[in-house]
């Protein structure tokens, strides 16, 4: 899943001192951590590219494999099709969000929203997709809700709901995870704006509420979600594991075909494959200018709409469907993970019965014993990456705050990079590195390529709390004459464990999720559930998948449940035991 | 050692390697199982069937407890992934300490590997239990028609059959020339899976062999135009059936599985597998109804073996042989000839085995819903790996939008 992408504040003001030793190297080793991988990545996927890549033979830079890649069946609809889906999932989540926003005013959403939305952000994409597979299928749940006595269907039509051609089901399978994702974030943006206020002001002034919130919110709004808003679109633009799943097949998406060809049997397919990666990292590059220039034109002309200064907005029963389809999506969602559960308990379940003829729980019998080691490297390697992305965030906020306030730094850019470069880009040099180390199918590899993913979330949930708090603790502190260390273990940490439990329960999301580093970096050899939910998924056996995916999005419901309640018992005890220490 | 030295001591013997072909010295057994002892055999295995991994589980526990070998399976999507994995490493110049130990193979990954010489042996003559291997069967010694020669270890049989369910359908077709008229009569109620999966284009092969007017063809890779010649009749047969598929012929499912599930869930009709005990496993566990049956086509179906081979630099030879070993036994063999587990015909001579074993084999439950015996003495060899990667691109070209 993806976290919180928190706004970043000014930080504040603290005593200016001389960071230690350690702490200086926090921020050089993050950025070398993160810096190696990228480099080596791009590099390893662009040489090949244009044909250099010594160890099969590649040794003079042609380009062959785009003539090669411009050959091959299908490659122009494959981009066609990219486009399409990527783009229409983003401008569609965009609106459904900013109309649910505009729709409910500022109110918080209510206990039952968050109920849903929480399960749906934290199951792994591959899990949502197969469950909204099975659910919108010709011969799925909801078809089978209505047939035969509504619809005469005895046997299930034979229309293309799932993996069609245009790649509408891979559409409404991103938009089931990417709206709850950036509607978080919009809240959490919104959070920190007095909404309330400034629409009741509007309101004095005549101003209708959907025009309200569209023209005073939402220009304060935009520039806190335009980031999330890129990572949503870099991501629809190149997913894989949904595209398997629901997309189709003949040609697939860009980023499948290039995943196609990098593991053909015939190792000249990695040329074109590179190649492919490489159009990928410019599609998504490309779309996110097209975005940013389109940002700008609407702008302009937003403000010529807002100047003219109209009271009311048509746009009024637009918000109010935006809201319907957001809840609509929520169900879908929720569905796909209930219809989950049901197959894992299901012995047979014939169209067109609506709940399985017979039960049985021999599925969940059979994989108590292969499940562990899955379940016990996922673990493992989401502990390990979030626990390391936690200690070298924490180094690098408390450099920040104990050599002052720093000039807006431009290499905050660089921990983005892995949010907004397709992960088919950089990983198969990603790859390359590792064999050429021997490091590949290590568990420290996977963590290490965990970390890319990991480390950014981390990092902007911690980022803010970290920066706003009060620092006047720290100061009384060090007036007392604590050391540094001492203010940041008895002061810093305990007044902010639970940000840091949170941030740490969110670093386990993302890891749990990733699938393609753990492919690559793995070599195949380390499983984790999510491997298996998507090679299960393509293998179709709906029964295990159901557990797995159940696992998956259990496992960082648990960590963030044990997070929050960890920290509200210990938090204020500990923070008091702290202060008198 | 620096560097350097270790490198250009890799490359020498690299160069060894190619002028002399990896030979393995005939080491008694006992000194492999005394090497074994300990060793973690990474097993890079098809998992898209949860029936073989559970079987494979089941082997990692036999082995740990007879031979103290930790059995790992490494989960694949596509066998081809293991391919290109030990390439990958020999580009590194991971020379010995590669990450897959055993692959279960055959056919075009099998071909790739043996013909760059990455493949450790030959060992299989030395498993004690390759004594008790059907040496009249074809296909335990020739994998797609390319020789075996000891790369590589049977351990099951497949061959191609159609599934279909009686209570939906009485008549089916019994040859290839039946299906288009038989998809007219029951439009989108046929598929099977897209052409980059083996099962795909084992169809294709199929439907080849019966529309080809001389078979044997098949057997070697041919010129551009005799290729062009001898697949015409099949554009011609697949053009009339395509409209009539599931889907109109535009989309196909993934996989075997994927369209199991298919079947599963009432798309379908009819489907071809690659297992004669699939659908009758199925029927067994209460996963498919007992009107489901499987057949074999009139003048026979493709079939092959399946096998495991160990890469030319697993670190863990020895176990990988343990493992090669035990599933060529007849304890391991009659587990998987059981359709509670796995189900299909053996690899083995039941008359090597002694008749204490030979009756572990006869007390097989037998299922009505598989095809029967003599039914499945129809085998057809399966062609060249060359014909299958030809005309699964060939159909790309011709049948991608």
């Amino acid at each position: 899943m993806r976290a919180p992408m928190l706004t970043t504040t000014a930080p504040s003001s603290s005593p200016r001192m001389r960071p230690t030793f350690w702490l200086r190297q926090a921020p050089r080793i993050t950025m070398l951590l993160f810096l190696v991988p990228i480099v080596a990545g791009l590099a390893g996927t662009v040489l090949p590219a244009f044909g250099w890549l010594p160890a099969l033979g590649g040794r003079e830079l042609t380009f062959a494999p785009w003539l090669r890649l411009a050959e091959e069946p299908g490659v122009r609809w494959a981009i066609g099709l990219t486009l399409a889906t990527g783009w229409t999932a983003t401008i569609i989540s965009v609106l459904l969000v900013l109309g649910l926003c505009a729709r409910w005013h500022g109110r918080k959403p209510g206990r039952i929203g968050r109920a849903v939305f929480a399960p749906i952000l934290a199951a792994p994409h591959a899990a949502m997709a197969i469950g909204v597979g099975f659910l919108i299928a010709p011969s799925g749940w909801l078809v089978r809700w209505v047939s035969p006595w509504l619809t005469g269907w005895h046997q299930p039509p034979d229309l293309a709901t799932v993996q069609d051609p245009y790649g509408l089901a891979l559409t409404l399978g991103l938009l089931v995870k990417e709206v709850p994702y950036l509607l978080l974030m919009t809240l959490t943006a919104l959070g920190q704006l007095p909404v309330a206020r400034q629409l009741e002001a509007a309101a004095a002034l005549g101003y209708g509420r959907t025009a309200a919130w569209l023209k005073i919110i939402l220009p304060q709004l935009y520039p806190q979600i335009r980031l999330p808003i890129y990572a949503v679109l870099a991501y629809a633009l190149s997913v894989v594991d949904m595209a398997l799943i629901l997309g189709p097949s003949n040609p697939p998406t860009l980023s499948v075909l290039a995943l196609r060809w990098f593991t053909a049997p015939d190792v000249r397919m990695y040329f074109p494959a590179a190649a492919a990666a490489l159009l990928q990292l410019v599609i998504v590059l490309g779309s996110i200018a097209v975005w940013r220039t389109a940002e700008k034109i609407i702008a302009r002309l937003g403000r010529r709409w807002i100047a003219r200064g109209r009271r009311r907005s048509r746009l009024e029963p637009l918000a109010g469907l935006a809201a319907v389809l957001v809840s609509g999506l929520g169900l879908l969602g929720a569905g796909s993970l209930l219809v989950l559960a049901v197959w894992s308990f299901t012995a047979r379940w014939r169209f067109p019965h609506i709940l399985p003829s017979h039960w049985s729980a021999f599925a969940w019998r059979e994989q108590v014993g292969t499940i562990l080691w899955p379940l016990k490297t996922t673990l493992g390697v989401a502990v390990a990456a979030s626990a390391l992305a936690v200690v070298l965030v924490l180094g690098c906020l408390e450099y920040e705050q104990q050599r002052g306030p720093a000039p807006k730094s431009r290499s905050l850019w660089l921990l983005y990079v892995p949010l907004l470069v397709p992960q088919i880009a950089f990983l198969f040099g990603v790859q390359v590195l590792l064999t050429v180390s021997h490091l590949d199918g290590s568990l420290l590899a996977v963590v290490w390529s965990h970390l890319l993913f990991v480390l950014p979330y981390v990092f902007l949930s911690l980022a803010d709390p970290w920066r706003s708090l009060d620092s006047r603790y720290a100061r009384t502190a060090l007036c007392l004459g604590a050391s540094p260390g001492r203010v940041f273990l008895r002061i810093k940490l305990p007044l902010l464990l639970r940000s840091v439990l949170v941030a740490a329960a969110v670093g386990l999301a993302v890891s749990i999720d990733q699938y393609l580093p753990t492919l690559f970096a793995g070599a195949g050899r380390v499983v984790t559930l999510t491997t298996e939910a998507v090679t299960l998924a393509s293998g179709g056996g709906r029964r295990v998948t159901g557990i797995f995916a159940l696992l998956q999005a259990l496992v960082p419901l648990i960590a963030y449940g044990s997070a929050l309640g960890v920290s509200g018992r210990a938090g204020r005890r500990r923070v008091l035991a702290g202060v008198s220490a | 050692m620096s560097r350097p030295w270790l490198l250009a001591l890799g490359a020498l013997v690299l160069a060894l390697g190619l002028l002399v072909p990896v030979r393995a010295r005939a080491e008694p057994w006992q000194q492999v199982l005394r090497q074994a002892r300990g060793q973690t055999v990474y097993f890079d295995a098809w998992a898209g069937d949860q029936r073989v991994n559970t079987f494979i589980a089941w082997v990692a526990r036999q082995v740990a407890a007879c031979c103290d070998v930790t059995l790992r399976q490494v989960p694949l999507e596509d066998t081809s992934a293991a391919v290109t994995q030990v390439i990958a490493e020999k580009a590194a110049g991971d020379d010995s300490d590669g990450t897959v130990d055993l692959i279960w193979i055959n056919g075009p990954n099998f071909y790739a590997l043996k013909r760059r010489g990455l493949l450790y042996g030959p060992f299989a003559g030395q498993l004690p239990n390759a004594a008790l291997l059907d040496a009249r069967d074809r296909s335990n010694r020739f994998d797609f028609t390319v020789p075996v020669d000891g790369y590589e270890s049977p351990w099951r049989k497949a061959q191609l059959v159609f599934v279909y369910d009686s209570a939906y359908v009485k008549h089916v077709p019994h040859g290839i020339r039946g299906f288009p008229a038989w998809a007219r009569r029951h439009p989108g109620r046929f598929t099977f899976p897209q052409v980059q999966n083996f099962l795909g284009v084992a169809f294709l092969e199929q439907a080849l062999y019966a529309l080809t007017p001389d078979p044997s063809v098949l057997q070697h890779p041919v010129s551009q135009a005799l290729f062009a010649q001898v697949t015409a009749p099949l554009w011609k047969w697949f053009d009339q059936l395509r409209p009539y598929l599931w889907r109109g012929g535009r989309e196909f499912p993934v996989s075997g599985p994927a369209e199991r599930q298919l079947l599963e869930d009432g798309e379908i009709d009819l489907m071809p597998s690659f297992s004669p005990t699939e659908a009758a496993a199925d029927v067994a566990a209460g996963r498919l109804p007992r009107t489901v049956r499987s057949y074999v086509l009139r003048r026979g179906t493709i079939g092959n073996t399946s096998f495991v081979a160990i890469p030319y630099n697993s670190p863990h030879k020895a176990g990988a042989m343990v493992v090669a070993n035990f599933l060529l036994s007849p304890a391991a063999q009659a587990r998987a000839g059981n359709i509670r587990y796995l189900g299909g015909p053996t690899v083995l001579d039941l008359k090597r085995l002694s008749a204490a074993e030979r009756a572990h084999f006869a007390a097989l439950p037998h299922s009505p819903w598989m095809p029967s015996d003599p039914a499945l003495r129809r085998v057809l060899p399966e062609p060249h790996p060359w014909w299958a990667s030809r005309l699964a691109a060939a159909w790309e070209r011709r049948y991608t939008p």
